[in-house]
């Protein structure tokens, strides 16, 4: 059904396009869909990938920069140089898609775990933490005059907002507390400098490929804030898949992927970033919450997210050994 | 009292039905929602067995640290704010010891093969 709307879609502004073929549901929730299919072109198949929100689904929720701001990001960071799809068409209402847009398919694995331990990574893996710092230092420079209108957030605001979120949920957590404690204590304040942040930069939203870094995905959390956030985030403990003493994602250390921040000519600032990777992992502990909280109340009472709430557990754990580690 | 088998031989009983019996026969999304669902009930499992214990140790530590009595939902949610306020925090003795004990106890039920609890278990630090 939707083959008939992309094959309409990609013959206006296509040139040449016949249609489409092969049009399959990736993942993503009710409010937001991917899609991959390929363009049928006298030149050969074009493989493409449609982000929408289905017709009747507008509103973004609060936290996201919404899909027109995500295909405006892209383009700028594929114009920079960033590991970036090539956005190809921004939905309008003529398209009868819904909102979204169509980009580039960037052949290559997100799963973590195979690009953590399968062979035909084997010659990236050494390079990839070293890439990362060089690939976010892009990200953080780029042009500030052309980026879309974001919300901005400094860390004593993401404090609030996680202690109001973690309270909501009513599921009281002496380590959850002691780490909002911490947070508050530590809080460094705003930064310097005000830079975009991608806002979800891990293992998942990075396509890689035997030679390293192939694109930057979703980055529906961007907003303005401290640039040390993404290298934070990057190494809270839950992407680094078993990998543990490999902070950056399972891939390397943190002193590798400061390297390639710094070679890029930006500047580091490690306590900034170790407070980001706290905030970090409590903040993916009240997402599993909100999981448990989105299982029980409704609509999606899958096993899955069931699941996922009892993974909460895991933050708590990376946040003793981060805040009070057992001396040894 | 409740007739046996208990439920831990009961919900063990299932999921290695399913593991042994079902997961060759099924592909696709529906064998990786299998497994979600032999995961879930192994945890309840772990979960039986281990409740009880580790309840009641953490119970008694909660009580020596807050020097009141209570069900185990009430004794945390009553540490949650007294660290909250600032009135408790890792120099009061004994809290590191007891979180640490608790958040062990919880991972050997929701997910014993996690790197960092089997670091900890390890004695890595």
């Amino acid at each position: 059904m939707i083959e008939a709307e992309l094959s309409r879609s990609v013959q206006r502004w296509c040139p040449g396009a016949t249609g489409v073929t092969g049009a399959a549901r990736l993942s993503g929730g009710a409010s937001q869909e991917t899609w991959r299919f390929d363009i049928v072109h006298p030149g050969g198949p074009v493989g493409a990938i449609l982000r929408r929100s289905p017709k009747g689904y507008g509103a973004a929720p609060t936290r996201a920069a919404g899909l027109a701001a995500e295909a405006q990001l892209m383009q700028l960071a594929y114009e920079a140089g960033v590991p970036s799809p090539r956005v190809m068409h921004v939905l309008t209402a003529d398209d009868d898609l819904g909102t979204g847009f169509i980009m580039q398919r960037v052949e290559g694995e997100t799963i973590a775990r195979k690009i953590l331990r399968d062979d035909e990574f084997a010659a990236a893996r050494p390079h990839l933490a070293r890439q990362i710092g060089g690939v976010l230092a892009g990200l953080h420079r780029l042009p500030q005059d052309k980026l879309p209108e974001l919300r901005s957030r400094n860390a004593t605001q993401e404090i609030s907002e996680f202690d109001r979120d973690y309270h909501s949920l009513n599921w009281p957590k002496p380590v959850f507390e002691l780490a909002l404690r911490w947070l508050r204590d530590h809080d460094p304040g705003p930064s310097a400098e005000t830079t975009l942040v991608h806002g979800d930069f891990r293992n998942g939203n990075l396509i890689i490929g035997s030679d390293g870094v192939r694109a930057v995905l979703d980055w529906e959390l961007a907003h303005l804030g401290d640039p040390m956030e993404d290298l934070g985030w990057v190494c809270v403990n839950s992407w680094r898949f078993g990998e543990i003493d490999k902070p950056v994602g399972g891939f390397g250390s943190r002193e590798e992927m400061f390297a390639g921040y710094e070679a890029a000519g930006r500047k580091i600032d490690p306590a900034r970033v170790k407070f980001w990777e706290v905030m970090g992992t409590l903040r993916w502990g009240i997402m599993c919450g909100g999981m448990m909280q989105r299982f029980r109340e409704g609509p999606d009472h899958s096993m899955e997210r069931a699941m996922i709430g009892r993974r909460a557990s895991e933050t708590e754990i990376d946040l003793l050994r981060l805040l009070a580690p057992r001396g040894r | 009292m409740q007739d046996e088998p208990t439920p831990v031989e009961l919900t063990k009983s299932v999921a290695d039905f399913l593991r042994n019996d079902i997961t060759p026969l099924i592909s696709g999304h529906q064998a990786f929602k299998l497994r979600v669902a032999i995961n879930i009930l192994d945890l309840v499992t772990r979960q039986l067995t281990r409740e009880e214990g580790s309840d009641a140790s953490e119970v008694e530590r909660l009580r020596a640290l807050l020097g009141m009595e209570g069900s185990v939902t009430d004794l945390n949610r009553a540490l949650a704010e007294r660290i909250a306020k600032g009135e408790v925090d890792l120099a009061t003795p004994g809290l590191a010891e007891h979180l640490w004990a608790t958040t062990m106890d919880k991972l050997a039920v929701d997910q014993p093969n996690y790197a960092s609890y089997k670091r900890e278990l390890e004695g890595g630090g």
